[in-house]
C-alpha cells in the first residue's frame, strides 16, 4: 500500500468543493430562457379529477403553459414503469394498475400531480397554479396494510382484486412444515417494519432542455443512475429516443435509493421542454420530497422458527405483507421478495424456510428501495427472533446465535443466495469484547441502583450486496443487467481519466477509485480524475445502490486498468528493448525487473499518442474499457451490539455504547467506510427510534414536515465503536464485499433488543418513541 | 412568499404607526415562526414590520428584585446573560434549550410570548414566575396575558416592549423535548416565591396552551420536593394528543417534569 493506495485513509478530494459550497448542483444550473414548473398535487389520498380549469392562471403574468394529464395521454407518453417481474404462487404475473406520470382521471395519494404550470418564474408559476381550480370528487381511501386486504376495503385498481399485487412464496413449504412438527419448541412474533421518508439533503431536481433544430433533450437530473434514466426514459415514455437524450446527474445530495428511480416530473420536464420550446427547471421543496420521494419498508410480518432440543433452528416459516403505495415504482416489486425473504436465513444454518410475500396496494406515496432495501426488514426479523427464542428458552442471545452459526462455506441456503465466504464467530467476538459483554450484568445492576433500565441488545446481520450477477437477477425477473463498466484514459501527458457508470452522491467515489489507480500505478492521485454522472461521457453504466460500487464498479475499473497496464507494458519493453514480461510497474515507471532501466508513464503514454515507435501492429492511444458482470452478491455481515439506558419516568432511551464489528472483505478507504457505516447506523437507529411516515386512516400524511417526522441529529445517537474483521470476497479480484448499507441494516434490531432487554418486555414495536416505551413499561 | 412590503422600524411609536396605516400588517421579531409561515404561503401580510432592530427593545436589566428582558432580545443573550443567570438561572437555562443556535441568536422573548405556541419554552417560565408583560399601552400580569392557543390578550397593534420577571427564591425548568421539532412535548416550570408563593407552569401539554398546575403547586406547598409530586394525580382530560405523545403520556410527563424541575431548583 503506497500513501494513496488501497487502505490508505486518504482525505477525500470532492470535499473541498462540497464544504466550501462550490458543489455544483442541478438547481444551480441556470439556462437561458429557463421557464419554471410548479406542480399542481392531489390534496386528496383518492379522488376523481374532474375538472381542471386553468384559464385564470392562463392569464396571469408570466405563465406560458398549464399542461395536464390529459395531454400527457393525447400525447401518447407511457405510463411509469415496474422494472422487475414478479409471479405470485399461483404462476400468474403481478396486477399492475397504471401510474401516469400526471393523472388523467384518478389520484391514489396524497402528492399525486395532476397538472403542472410552466412560467417565466418559480413564483410566478407558483402563484398561478394557485388560480388553476381542480374538481376532484372524492373516493374512500385506504392508507394501512390491514385496512386494505379486508374484504370492501376501498379498491385502488381495477386490475388488482383485493388491493393485492402478487401472494409470492420462497423455500420449501413441505420440509418446513416437516421441520415444525418434529420441533422441539416454537418462537413466534409478530413484527412491523415501519415506513421511513428517505430524507436526501437535496430534494430532487431535474432540468430538461429540448434542442429544436438537433431534436435532442439534455436532463439535468438528481439521479443515482443517469444511464438506467436514460434507458429507461427513451424506452418507455416515448419522450426522446435514446440517442437524441442526454442525462446528466451533476453533485447530487444524497439518494438512499431514492434517486435510482424515474418519477413523474423528470418525465414531465422532459415532455414540457419540447411542448414550450424552452428549458423547463422543476426542484422539489421539502414537502414535494415528504409527499413524491418513494418511501422506505413499511412490512408487517408474522414469523416462526422452530428449533430442536439443542437449540439448534430447524425451520422459519415467514408471512409478510408488504405495503407498496398506490403504484408500482420502478424496483419496487423486489424489494419485499429477491431483497428481503432470500435473506430470511442471516447468519445461520436454517435447513427449511418457507416465506409467503403479499404486496398490497395503498393510497398513500409509493414505497420502494431504501437503504438496504429488503435487507434491513430481514436482518431486523431474524435477529428480533433469535432475541425472542434466547428469551423463551433462557439462554444467552449470543449463545443461541454461535450454536446456529454457518461456520462452512460456501454455505447453500434454502432461499437462493449462496454465502462465498465469512467468518460471524469472529465479528460477534470482537463485538462482544469491544462491549465488554461479560461485564454487562455488574453495570446493569449499577444502573438499576440509579433509577436506570440498563438492556444490551445484539444483532447479527448478513446482506447480499455487489447487486449483481446479471444472468441470476435476470432469472429471477428483473429487467435489466446489473454489470458495471469503466474506462481508462491514459493522457498524452501521463494524467489519467476513470470514467465510470457508477455514481457519486456522497460515497467518495472520486478519492477511492483513484486509490486503486494509485495502488496500481504508483501515481499520486491528484494526477487522476474521475468522470462520471454524464451520459455523453461514459459509454454506459448501471449506477450506485446495493453497495455495489466499489465491488462492481471498481472491478470494472480495474478489468480497464488491466488492459491498459497490459498494453503500457508492451510499448515500454518495446522502447526498452526488454521482454513484456521483464516489465513491472513501480512508482510512476515502468521498470525491467532486476536492472536500473526505466521509462515514466508520461513517456509511455506520449509514446502511445505520438505512435512514431510503437510495436508493429500496435494501435495508437492508451485508454481501455471494460464491462464486468459479478459471478455471485456479495455477503457483508457483521455483529452490532448496543447498550443503553431506558428513563422508567420518561420512556426515554440513552445509549451507554454502540459497538459495530463489520465484514466488509477488503477495505479501500477505512475512513470513507467508516462515514458510511455511521451514516447507516445513524439510520438504523433512526428507525428503531425515531422515523416514521405516518398516514391517517383517510391516507393524509401526518408526517410531511421536520416538525412531524423525526429525523436523526447528531445528539440522538451515540458516538460509535467500529471495528473490521475481514474475509477477503472470493467472488471478486479485490476481495470487496461492500459497506454502504451495512449500519441501516444491521442497528436497528440491536436498539430494540436492547431496549426489550432493558424493559423486559418483548413485544415493542419501531419507533419505540418515549411514548410508546413507557406505555409498555407500564402496561399490565 | 408573497409579495409583502418590508419596513425596518427605528422606534416603537414608529412601528405601531406603520402598523396602523398596513392594510393586513404584521410585527416581525425574531422571524422564528412568521417567516417559516409566510414560505409556505401560509400568511400573506401586506407589510411586515421588522421590530428586531428598535434599540429601545434590546437589553436585560436587573434591579431588585426584577429582572426585565426587553422584547426583541434574542434567546441567545438570555440564555448567556450574567444578569440573568445571577437573578434567576432557570429563565437563562429555559433560553438555553430553545430550537438551536441559529434559532437562538435571531428568535425573541417578546416574538415568543406574542406567538404564544402551545409548546413555547417562554410562557412556562412567564406564567410560573407571575412575569408582567410591559406594552407600548399597558402592563398585562401573565395571569391574564395566555388565551389559549396562539391567542393572548395583546389588541391588534399593540407591542410587547419588555417582560418584567420577580426574582424567585428559586426555581427550575424541566424539558422534555418533542423529538422532532424542539419544541417542548411537555415541559414545566416551577417557582417559590419570595413571598412564599408556589408556582408551576407547563408547556406543550393542554390544549389551550401553557397552564397552571395547581395540583402540583398545592403539593410542592406542603413539602417543596420533587417526592411530594409522587401522590399528584393530573388528569388526562384536555391534554393535547399527537403521534409523539399521547395525552397519558403528557399527564405523565407534567409530574415527571415537574419533578426535575423541583430537583433542579434545589
Amino acid at each position: 500500500m503506497g500513501v494513496e493506495g488501497i487502505g490508505a485513509r486518504v482525505v477525500r478530494k470532492e470535499d473541498k468543493r462540497f464544504i466550501t459550497g462550490k458543489g455544483r448542483y442541478v438547481d444551480d444550473i441556470k439556462l437561458l430562457g429557463m421557464t419554471h414548473a410548479h406542480f399542481i398535487r392531489s390534496p386528496h389520498a383518492h379522488a376523481k379529477v374532474k375538472n381542471i380549469d386553468s384559464s385564470a392562471a392562463l392569464k396571469m403574468p408570466g405563465v406560458v403553459a398549464v399542461l395536464t394529464g390529459q395531454e400527457l395521454v393525447d400525447d401518447k407518453v407511457g405510463n411509469l414503469i415496474c422494472g422487475w417481474a414478479i409471479t405470485s404462487k399461483d404462476g400468474s404475473p403481478m396486477k399492475m394498475g397504471a401510474w401516469p406520470a400526471m393523472a388523467p382521471e384518478t389520484v391514489r395519494f396524497v402528492g399525486q400531480a395532476v397538472a403542472v404550470v410552466i412560467a417565466d418564474t418559480k413564483n410566478l408559476a407558483r402563484d398561478a397554479a394557485e388560480a388553476v381550480v381542480v374538481d376532484y370528487e372524492e373516493l374512500p381511501a385506504v392508507a394501512d396494510i390491514q385496512a386494505a386486504i379486508k374484504s370492501g376495503a376501498p379498491q385502488l385498481h381495477p386490475e388488482a382484486p383485493g388491493n393485492q399485487v402478487y401472494d409470492w412464496v420462497i423455500g420449501d413449504e413441505g420440509a418446513t412444515d416437516a421441520a415444525f412438527a418434529k420441533a422441539a419448541n416454537v418462537v413466534k412474533l409478530d413484527v412491523t417494519n415501519n415506513r421511513l421518508a428517505p430524507n436526501a439533503m437535496e430534494p430532487r431536481a431535474a432540468i430538461a432542455d429540448y434542442d429544436a433544430a438537433e431534436e435532442h433533450f439534455t436532463l439535468y437530473t438528481t439521479s443515482q443512475n443517469p444511464h438506467v434514466a436514460r434507458l429507461v426514459l427513451s424506452a418507455f415514455y416515448n419522450i426522446a429516443p435514446e440517442h437524441k437524450l442526454r442525462v446528466i446527474a451533476p453533485d447530487v445530495g444524497g439518494g438512499f435509493g431514492s434517486k435510482i428511480f424515474i418519477y413523474p416530473e423528470e418525465m414531465v420536464a422532459l415532455w414540457a421542454s419540447k411542448k414550450v420550446g424552452r428549458p423547463v427547471k422543476w426542484t422539489g421543496d421539502r414537502t414535494e420530497a415528504f409527499l413524491t420521494d418513494a418511501h422506505g419498508r413499511d412490512h408487517i410480518t408474522h414469523a416462526e422458527m422452530a428449533l430442536d432440543a439443542n437449540n439448534k433452528i430447524i425451520g422459519l416459516k415467514v408471512k409478510t405483507y408488504a405495503n407498496f403505495g398506490a403504484y408500482m415504482s420502478l424496483f419496487s416489486s423486489s424489494v419485499p421478495t429477491y431483497l428481503y425473504a432470500t435473506l430470511l436465513s442471516g447468519q445461520y444454518n436454517i435447513p427449511a424456510i418457507h416465506a409467503e410475500v403479499v404486496g398490497v396496494y395503498t393510497n398513500t406515496t409509493p414505497v420502494d428501495a431504501y437503504r438496504g432495501a429488503g435487507r434491513p426488514e430481514a436482518s431486523y426479523l431474524i435477529e428480533r427472533l433469535m432475541e425472542t427464542a434466547a428469551r423463551q428458552l433462557k439462554v444467552d442471545p449470543a449463545q443461541l446465535r454461535r450454536t446456529n452459526f454457518i461456520t462452512q462455506f460456501p454455505h447453500q441456503t434454502p432461499v437462493i443466495m449462496a454465502y462465498d465466504t465469512g467468518d460471524f464467530n469472529a465479528s460477534l467476538d470482537a463485538a462482544m469484547k469491544a462491549i465488554d459483554y461479560a461485564g454487562f450484568a455488574a453495570r446493569k445492576a449499577q444502573a438499576k441502583s440509579q433509577g436506570k433500565l440498563r438492556g444490551i441488545g445484539v444483532s447479527c446481520y448478513i446482506e447480499a450486496c455487489g447487486i449483481a450477477p446479471s444472468k441470476a437477477v435476470g432469472s429471477l425477473g428483473a429487467g435489466v443487467g446489473l454489470w458495471e463498466s469503466a474506462e481508462v484514459r491514459v493522457n498524452p501527458v501521463g494524467t489519467i481519466e476513470i470514467l465510470t457508470g457508477s455514481h457519486s452522491h456522497g460515497q467518495g467515489h472520486e478519492t477511492t477509485f483513484c486509490q486503486l489507480v494509485a495502488e496500481r500505478l504508483g501515481v499520486p492521485i491528484s494526477q487522476v480524475s474521475i468522470v462520471h454522472g454524464d451520459t455523453d461521457k461514459v459509454q454506459f453504466g448501471m449506477g450506485t445502490y446495493g453497495s455495489r460500487s466499489a465491488a462492481v464498479g471498481l472491478t470494472a475499473i480495474l478489468k480497464a486498468m488491466e488492459k491498459m497496464e497490459s498494453k503500457a507494458k508492451k510499448i515500454a519493453a518495446h522502447a526498452l528493448e526488454a521482454s513484456e514480461a521483464d516489465i513491472v510497474i513501480e512508482n510512476g515507471e515502468f521498470k525491467v525487473t532486476g536492472t536500473d532501466k526505466a521509462i515514466a508513464l508520461p513517456m509511455v503514454a506520449l509514446a502511445a499518442y505520438t505512435a512514431h515507435n510503437l510495436p508493429d501492429g500496435m494501435e495508437p492511444g492508451l485508454k481501455e474499457s471494460a464491462f464486468y458482470d459479478p459471478t455471485n452478491f456479495t455477503f457483508p455481515a457483521g455483529a452490532y451490539i448496543c447498550e443503553l439506558e431506558v428513563d422508567p419516568g420518561t420512556g426515554k432511551t440513552s445509549f451507554v455504547n454502540f459497538v459495530a464489528a463489520d465484514d466488509f472483505g477488503r477495505l479501500i478507504n477505512p475512513m470513507i467506510v467508516e462515514g458510511q457505516v455511521h451514516g447507516g447506523l445513524a439510520q438504523g437507529i433512526g428507525q428503531a427510534l425515531l422515523e416514521h411516515a405516518i398516514y391517517d386512516a383517510n391516507g393524509q400524511p401526518v408526517t410531511a414536515s421536520f416538525m412531524d417526522y423525526s429525523m436523526p441529529r447528531a445528539d440522538d445517537l451515540p458516538s460509535f465503536n467500529l471495528s473490521h474483521t475481514t474475509t477477503l470476497c472470493p467472488g471478486n479480484p479485490l476481495g470487496i464485499k461492500g459497506c454502504g448499507e451495512a449500519g441501516a441494516i444491521g442497528a436497528s434490531a440491536a436498539v430494540i433488543n436492547a431496549i426489550t432487554d432493558a424493559i423486559g418486555k418483548n413485544n415493542l414495536e419501531m419507533p419505540a418513541t418515549p411514548d410508546r416505551v413507557w406505555r409498555t413499561i407500564h402496561a399490565a | 412568499m408573497y409579495q409583502t412590503t418590508y419596513h425596518r422600524a427605528s422606534s416603537v411609536d414608529e412601528a405601531a404607526a406603520l402598523f396602523a396605516k398596513g392594510s393586513e400588517a404584521k410585527f416581525l421579531a425574531g422571524g422564528q415562526t412568521l417567516l417559516p409561515v409566510m414560505k409556505q404561503r401560509l400568511a400573506s401580510p401586506s407589510d411586515v414590520i421588522d421590530l428586531g432592530r428598535i434599540k429601545e427593545l434590546i437589553g436585560i436589566e436587573a434591579s431588585g428584585d426584577t429582572l426585565s428582558v426587553k422584547a426583541a432580545t434574542p434567546h441567545y443573550e438570555v440564555a448567556t446573560s450574567d444578569a440573568v443567570k445571577k437573578a434567576i438561572p432557570a429563565l437563562a437555562y429555559l433560553a438555553s434549550l430553545i430550537g438551536d443556535p441559529a434559532v437562538r441568536y435571531r428568535g425573541t422573548i417578546g416574538g415568543s410570548l406574542a406567538n404564544n405556541d402551545p409548546a413555547a419554552d417562554y410562557p412556562a417560565a412567564t406564567l410560573a414566575l407571575g412575569a408582567t408583560i410591559k406594552t407600548n399601552k399597558r402592563s398585562i400580569a401573565a395571569d391574564d396575558y395566555f388565551k389559549g392557543l396562539f391567542t393572548t390578550a395583546l389588541e391588534d397593534g399593540e407591542i410587547i416592549t419588555a417582560v418584567s420577571f420577580p426574582v424567585p427564591a428559586k426555581a427550575g425548568y424541566a424539558k422534555f423535548p418533542h423529538p422532532a421539532s424542539r419544541f417542548a412535548l411537555t415541559a414545566v416550570f416551577v417557582a417559590q416565591m419570595k413571598s412564599g408563593e408556589i408556582r408551576a407552569a407547563a408547556t406543550g401539554a393542554s390544549q389551550s396552551g401553557v397552564m397552571r398546575v395547581p395540583a402540583i403547586e398545592a403539593a410542592l406547598k406542603a413539602n417543596w420536593s420533587p417526592t411530594a409530586i409522587d401522590g399528584v394525580n393530573i388528569s388526562a382530560s384536555n391534554l393535547l394528543a399527537d403521534i409523539h405523545g399521547s395525552a397519558e403520556y403528557r399527564a405523565n410527563l407534567i409530574k415527571v417534569m415537574a419533578q426535575r424541575a423541583v430537583t433542579a431548583a434545589g
